[in-house]
């Protein structure tokens, strides 16, 4: 039988639930034996060349972008995981979901403290290239049916290997709490 | 503005306690709570600004910024909904060219909702300073916006009055009790004083052994033993003791106590006095919701007559020592201030947020005082099992459930009203005794009670199968259950919840949002599962009753009407994304000026 595949992406997230996949320490070289990855960050494949059996998301979404990539996963992954804080609930990007999209522009773009005084043409990207701002940012569960929700920021590496482990072998999930954690 | 305050502060002897009492007066005296006010106050009683603050901010009736010299509070509870909440809704945002939640450019009126305000039985009705409106149609808000327009006083809006004590000069109000029914306990005919006579002459335990010889149970709805009560209070430590009589009834659909305060006020303060005297409290405290103000007066004129009559105060009925006086502590807007700590906690000037329990109210209460909470229909029945003694009592009711038991009943009947009946009817009885034709469901016990199909029509109303604080809200046959109930009860309790666990004050709005997903045809049968496990979450993890019985409208219409789900969700697909890419990306293209690349 071939080894299952995997794929994984961040969205709106910072990667820290990317890191926390690499403290699972020498047992990633187990999880070579177990699966093969397909698009990730881990092997820098850009874009699906097969369809994979597990996709892990990181992050939420805040631009068209985000949306676009969690669809292709839909279509590519039979099971979706959404890894950590901002996958599940919108984490630290959707603070600024209490605020208007416009105010949110100018602070990135016209009055932080980055860019105050110095973006004197008051441009504001608008590039077609970029990625389009959405107005609020959204937890991965809304936009596409999501299977599985592994807590935390970011989730522990024992939470993540437990479940990749069991998804691959077919056991049941080990959930010790001292791996589930919600910060 | 300062002076005033200080004065104020001044008048509540600079107690920190008496917050609330500064508060309401500051808000009646200057419109509204200004932060400077709140600093004030502070510097006067010695607190922090922000201890001030968190206290207004808690509550639904005082403001932080102008609500107009005429402030409408128009009810948005279920029977509100059910008798024409929309229609007068937009009457008045049409008369006083007004949004809810504003007021008029001139600061004249203040528009604003309010959750249930005690009328179930006459509904749509609002409050306009103070003054209950009932029974509104859209040409009496008509009327009413003109009248205040006009510069009229609040009082002369309508001249019409209700029955009994309802006219009375210094209740004036066009409220009706609508008293149905009267039973052997709280309306039968009593003579004042008869009971506290016949205290003076016993010995406290004894008062407190033949009121657990009724087998009284709290008539708020939980059903703790009274006597019990009394007797752990009796033996508590602190020898400083007091009773509160719980007057906050703010379940939907309850408005019991509202008639029993109205019609039985003397009653219900005897029923203190004798609780005082068992219990060995010289002070005792009516908390009585804001909703209920325009009692105040009257009910301050009952207490100084029972003073002249030596039936409070110094040496009651002639006996040396007996001392026991009532005052009135108004609260302001808060439904989980019926909860007992939550409402200790708010008769002390705090957040109405329930404390941990143990220690409970009976050791640490008031002040951490011992303390007995009981509810208005306890404390008058009681000064009737004082005079007619236990054994009388126990042979009405059930085994389990002795004694008469006053329900609020509203909704889809034909004569909604106050009904003293004995414990153990029959659903089906009281549905035939006022009038219910083509009922689909019955609410019991408000909306953290259950929701009956006719299946169960059959259960009785007894602490041994349907308990009950009293509220029955009758749903007829052509009513949208999930969209008129269930959504209307949900947005209750997400308003209400204090926000102290976080389980109560997220799970609430989740749920309430699921809710509105499948009644927008959005659902799944995933949708039901998720409701019953999230519901079942909440329940589990929260302090107090509130968070403890919020997804009740939920799990028993779930369980008691699962075929109207079923026929809201789809059942082709187990997901469905409400996403709309368009619409998201709509305002930030329009801001940085890029046409939308949709794909």
């Amino acid at each position: 039988m071939s080894k299952p595949i995997v794929a994984t992406t961040s969205l709106a997230g910072c990667f820290g639930c990317h890191m926390s996949i690499l403290d699972i320490d020498d047992r990633i070289l187990k999880l070579i034996e177990l699966v093969e990855f397909n698009k990730s960050p881990v092997d820098d494949i850009k874009t699906f060349t097969k369809q994979c059996d597990i996709g892990i998301i990181e992050g939420g979404c805040c631009n068209s972008e985000n949306v676009h990539v969690l669809k292709d996963f839909r279509k590519n992954c039979k099971i979706l995981i959404s890894l950590g804080e901002c996958a599940i609930m919108g984490g630290l990007p959707a603070l600024r979901n209490g605020i208007p999209v416009k105010e949110c522009i100018e602070e990135a773009y016209l009055h932080g403290p980055t860019v105050d005084g110095v973006n004197t043409e008051k441009v504001l990207p608008n590039d077609d290239e970029l990625p389009m701002i959405l107005d609020r940012v959204y937890p991965c569960h809304e936009i596409v049916k999501i299977d599985y929700f592994l807590p935390g920021c970011p989730p522990r590496a024992d939470l993540i290997w437990n479940a990749v482990a069991a998804l691959v072998t077919g056991n049941e999930m080990e959930l010790p709490y001292e791996v589930i954690k919600f910060d | 503005m300062k002076n005033t305050l200080i004065e104020i502060a001044a008048r509540y002897g600079k107690d920190e306690a008496r917050l609330m009492d500064i508060l309401m007066d500051a808000q009646q005296a200057l419109g509204y709570i200004s932060k400077e006010a709140m600093e004030v106050i502070a510097n006067e009683l010695k607190i922090s600004a922000a201890d001030v603050e968190q206290t207004v901010s808690f509550y639904h009736f005082f403001a932080r910024s102008p609500r107009g010299k005429y402030t409408i509070y128009l009810n948005n509870s279920v029977t509100s909904v059910m008798f024409g909440y929309q229609e007068i809704a937009e009457a008045f945002v049409k008369e006083t060219g007004c949004q809810f939640g504003n007021t008029t450019s001139d600061g004249l009126i203040g528009l604003y909702h309010t959750a249930c305000i005690g009328m179930s039985d006459q509904e749509p009705a609002a409050i306009i300073n103070d003054k209950v409106f009932t029974r509104l149609t859209p040409s009496k808000v008509k009327e009413i916006v003109a009248g205040i327009k006009a510069g009229k006083k609040v009082e002369d809006l309508s001249v019409e009055t209700g029955d009994g004590i309802n006219a009375h000069p210094l209740v004036k109000s066009m409220v009706k009790n609508n008293i149905m029914r009267k039973g052997e306990v709280i309306f039968a005919d009593y003579t004042l004083g008869t009971s506290l006579k016949k205290v003076a002459g016993m010995g406290t335990q004894d008062v407190i052994n033949e009121v657990k010889n009724s087998n009284l149970r709290g008539r708020g709805g939980a059903g703790f033993p009274a006597g019990m009560k009394w007797e752990f209070c009796s033996k508590a430590e602190d020898t400083t003791r007091y009773v509160i009589c719980n007057a906050d009834e703010g379940e939907p659909g309850t408005f019991k106590d509202r008639v029993l305060l109205t019609e039985k006020a003397a009653q219900v303060f005897e029923g203190m006095a004798i609780g005082g005297y068992a219990v060995g409290a010289k002070l005792g405290i009516l908390y009585l919701r804001a909703e209920y103000r325009y009692l105040k007066a009257y009910l301050e004129s009952v207490l100084e007559e029972m003073r002249k009559n030596n039936l409070l105060g110094k040496g009651i009925t002639g006996k040396a020592g007996f001392d026991f006086d009532i005052r009135i502590q108004f609260g302001a807007g808060a439904y989980v201030c019926g909860e007992e700590s939550a409402l200790i906690e708010s008769a002390e000037g705090h957040r109405g947020e329930p404390r941990n329990r143990p220690p409970f109210p009976v050791t640490k209460g008031y002040l951490m005082k011992p303390t007995i909470v009981n509810n208005v229909e306890t404390f008058c029945a009681v000064t009737r099992i004082i005079e007619k003694g236990s054994a009388w009592y126990t042979t009405l009711g059930t085994q389990s459930s002795a004694g008469t038991k006053v329900l609020s009943i509203s909704g889809d009947c034909e004569k909604p009203g106050v009904y003293e009946i004995q414990w153990g009817m029959s659903i089906k009885e009281m549905l035939e005794m006022v009038g219910a034709k083509d009922t689909m469901a019955v609410q019991v016990a408000g909306p953290s009670g259950v929701c009956l199909n006719p299946a169960q029509f059959d259960r009785k109303i007894a602490f041994e199968d349907l308990p009950t604080g009293g509220s029955m809200i009758v749903i007829g046959k052509f009513r949208n259950l999930i969209r008129d109930v269930v959504l209307n009860f949900m947005e209750f309790f997400v308003e209400e919840s204090c926000g102290s666990c976080v389980p109560c004050r997220s799970l609430n709005v989740v749920l309430k949002q699921r809710i509105e997903k499948i009644i927008a045809g959005n659902g799944t049968m995933e949708d039901l599962s998720e409701l019953e496990r999230l519901s079942k979450m909440l329940s589990m993890s929260t302090r107090c009753g509130l968070g403890q019985t919020s997804s009740n409208p939920i799990l028993t219409t779930l369980q008691n009407f699962r075929e109207q789900y079923e026929g809201l969700v789809r059942k082709d697909t187990d997901y469905i994304s409400t996403f709309d890419m368009a619409a998201s990306v709509k305002e930030s293209c329009e801001y940085v000026d890029r046409k939308p690349n949709i794909h």
